[in-house]
């Protein structure tokens, strides 16, 4: 078992939903609710990391941060180095391809809850914060649980783009399953097992503990005070 | 509980636009007056509604409570939803699914402390008379006892004018009667105006000081029930207040018009000359059964024929009578039509009240 690999995982899984669901839940509130212009086309650049096969993202990802094209460039001559073959390169990577995990549920939820419902908290002295805290975000929580099970169990298994722009650097880059993919060609059949079993294990954990989470919040009598 | 400072709160509305909606309303009230804004669908009665609650602006608009300006377009007033303290009961109610029936009613208390909006929230509660009911979800209570925590929540905020967006369609009708009567109480209580949005002539008849007829986005009329029901402006509003009553009619001198075969003396013509083509509106308050016989058919103003048709509802019946090619309607209780023998195709004698007769424009 590659305890490095496995430390590394969980804390990519836990950078990408902690910096994805704040800009999620703003990007959903705002195609559920907002005046977007070209809203259509938006939603469908969310969708295309579904779409997209990892590799080709990890591809372009690669080119557009090597120290030698424009963005990458840029990033280099103000952190001192490109974010790629890098943690930062595969927390950047895993954002974009989570964003259609993170967003759909989320703007699902908000859309779910009727306008009368936020004019009646105008209407009953709410600030926009206060409907937020109270009324939207209660409602909303099944989705939000959704969009942080769907987000980080799909960055535990996520491969092809990580490969790419990150190689495999231990302690760096190398997630469970990149190890695994390692073990594989070095004929550690066994190895890979034991990390396979620990990635399904934990998979299943996560699934089962936001879904007790949603259940809980979803029908519990809790108040808003 | 809920009271204003003083006892003049009086609402008054101006709203003027032509595009999305069409919008030309000018109406005020006074305060502890119930107005019922009624009209059919999409002449723009909601829109005023949420005009005052603050959710929707009209291009052109003036909107002020007790001398308090909440809305003037010229001057670049436009207070929040927030800002505004209006109570607003939502047509389908619009209550916080998540949070129980005392939830609901407290958190439009935010700014007072936790004890205190939690009193507050079971008083009012109980003032809709759902003690007992107070930690039941919007889920698990009736169409009615939803009705009443909507109400509550909208009285929680003391507001300044009490807005209700068709607060009975979504209750079925055995509830209805009894809510009904709590806001006719409820009304009697509060000195602030309250809005009534409807589409049920009833409804405003039963609860409204004054009844303001939009159509279009325009006032049709406005005024007390009675003067809407005996003095329609249009046909359309004759109809809309539910008058079945009316016929073409031709003016022969100040006092005397014929319909149909008939010389009927009325009241007054009004501004209508000699010769015009009107229309006129007999009420029922001005129809009564004659006992005079066929011998007195020439006095003026008592009209003989027969009954076509009885439509019993309830304790009334609706009698469809015919006088020589005028048709009127009238209902009359049960017990005096078996008193009176009356069946159909039996001969029947009214009198009509030259005082009630209408005449409105020709259609």
């Amino acid at each position: 078992m590659d305890w490095q690999a496995f430390s590394l995982t969980l804390q990519l899984a836990a950078w990408t939903v902690l910096l994805l669901l704040p800009c999620a839940m703003l990007i959903a509130r705002a195609l559920a609710w907002g005046r977007v212009p070209m809203k259509s086309g938006i939603e469908a650049l969310i969708m295309l990391p579904l779409v997209l096969p990892p590799t080709v993202l990890g591809f372009y990802l690669l080119v557009a941060f090597s120290p030698q094209s424009a963005i990458g460039g840029t990033i280099k001559s103000i952190f001192g180095s490109a974010p790629v073959f890098s943690f930062t390169g595969i927390l950047i990577a895993s954002l974009i391809v989570n964003l259609p995990f993170a967003v759909q549920p989320i703007q699902r939820a908000f859309e779910g809850i009727p306008r009368n419902v936020r004019e009646a908290a105008f209407v009953s002295g709410l600030s926009p914060w206060q409907t937020m805290r109270h009324i939207e975000l209660p409602l909303a929580w099944p989705g939000i649980v959704s969009a942080i099970a769907l987000t980080f169990a799909h960055t535990l298994g996520e491969f092809g783009v990580i490969l790419l722009i990150g190689g495999s650097i231990p302690g760096e880059t190398r997630v469970l399953s990149i190890a695994i993919y390692d073990r594989v060609q070095a004929f550690d059949i066994a190895g890979a097992g034991v990390m396979s079993a620990a990635l399904l294990g934990f998979s299943l954990l996560s699934i089962a503990i936001v879904h007790t989470l949603a259940r809980r919040r979803g029908t519990g009598a809790h108040g808003f005070q | 509980m809920v009271s204003s400072d003083d006892g003049c709160t009086a609402l008054s509305i101006e709203c003027r636009q032509d595009a999305p909606i069409p919008l030309d309303v000018s109406i005020s009230t006074l305060a502890g007056e119930l107005l019922a804004l009624i009209g059919p669908s999409g002449s723009g009665k909601t829109t005023v509604l949420r005009s005052v609650a603050g959710l929707y602006k009209p291009r052109h608009g003036r909107i002020s409570v007790g001398g308090e300006s909440w809305l003037d377009t010229d001057k670049n007033i436009d207070m929040s939803p927030q800002q505004r303290r209006v109570g607003l009961v939502f047509q389908d109610y619009a209550l916080f699914p998540h949070l129980s029936a005392v939830d609901n009613v407290a958190l439009a208390m935010l700014d007072a402390d936790k004890v205190t909006r939690q009193r507050r929230a079971e008083e009012l509660l109980a003032r809709v008379h759902l003690n007992g009911l107070a930690h039941r979800r919007p889920s698990q209570l009736s169409g009615g006892e939803r009705q009443r925590v909507a109400l509550a929540r909208a009285l929680a905020r003391d507001p300044k004018v009490l807005l209700l967006d068709e607060p009975f369609s979504a209750v079925d009708r055995m509830t209805r009667e009894p809510l009904k009567q709590e806001l006719a109480s409820l009304h009697r209580a509060l000195d602030i105006p309250i809005v009534l949005v409807t589409h049920d002539i009833e409804e405003a008849q039963a609860l409204a000081d004054r009844i303001c007829v939009l159509n279009n986005g325009n006032v049709m009329q406005s005024g007390a029930p009675d003067d809407l029901r005996l003095r329609p402006r249009t046909v359309g509003v004759a109809r809309l207040m539910g008058q079945d009553n009316i016929a073409a009619a031709e003016v022969l001198d100040a006092t005397h018009i014929r319909c149909g075969s008939h010389i009927l003396e009325v009241g007054s013509v009004g501004d209508h000359k000699a010769g015009a083509k009107v229309t006129v509106l007999f009420p029922a308050d001005c129809i009564s059964i004659s006992d005079v016989g066929a011998e007195l058919a020439s006095l003026t103003n008592y009209l003989h024929g027969r009954i076509v048709e009885i439509v019993a509802t309830g304790d009334f019946k609706t009698l469809l009578m015919d006088f020589d090619g005028l048709a009127l309607r009238l209902k009359v209780t049960a017990r005096e039509a078996a008193q009176r023998n009356l069946a159909v195709d039996a001969k029947i004698a009214v009198a009509l009240d030259p005082e009630g007769v209408h005449l409105m424009r020709a259609e």
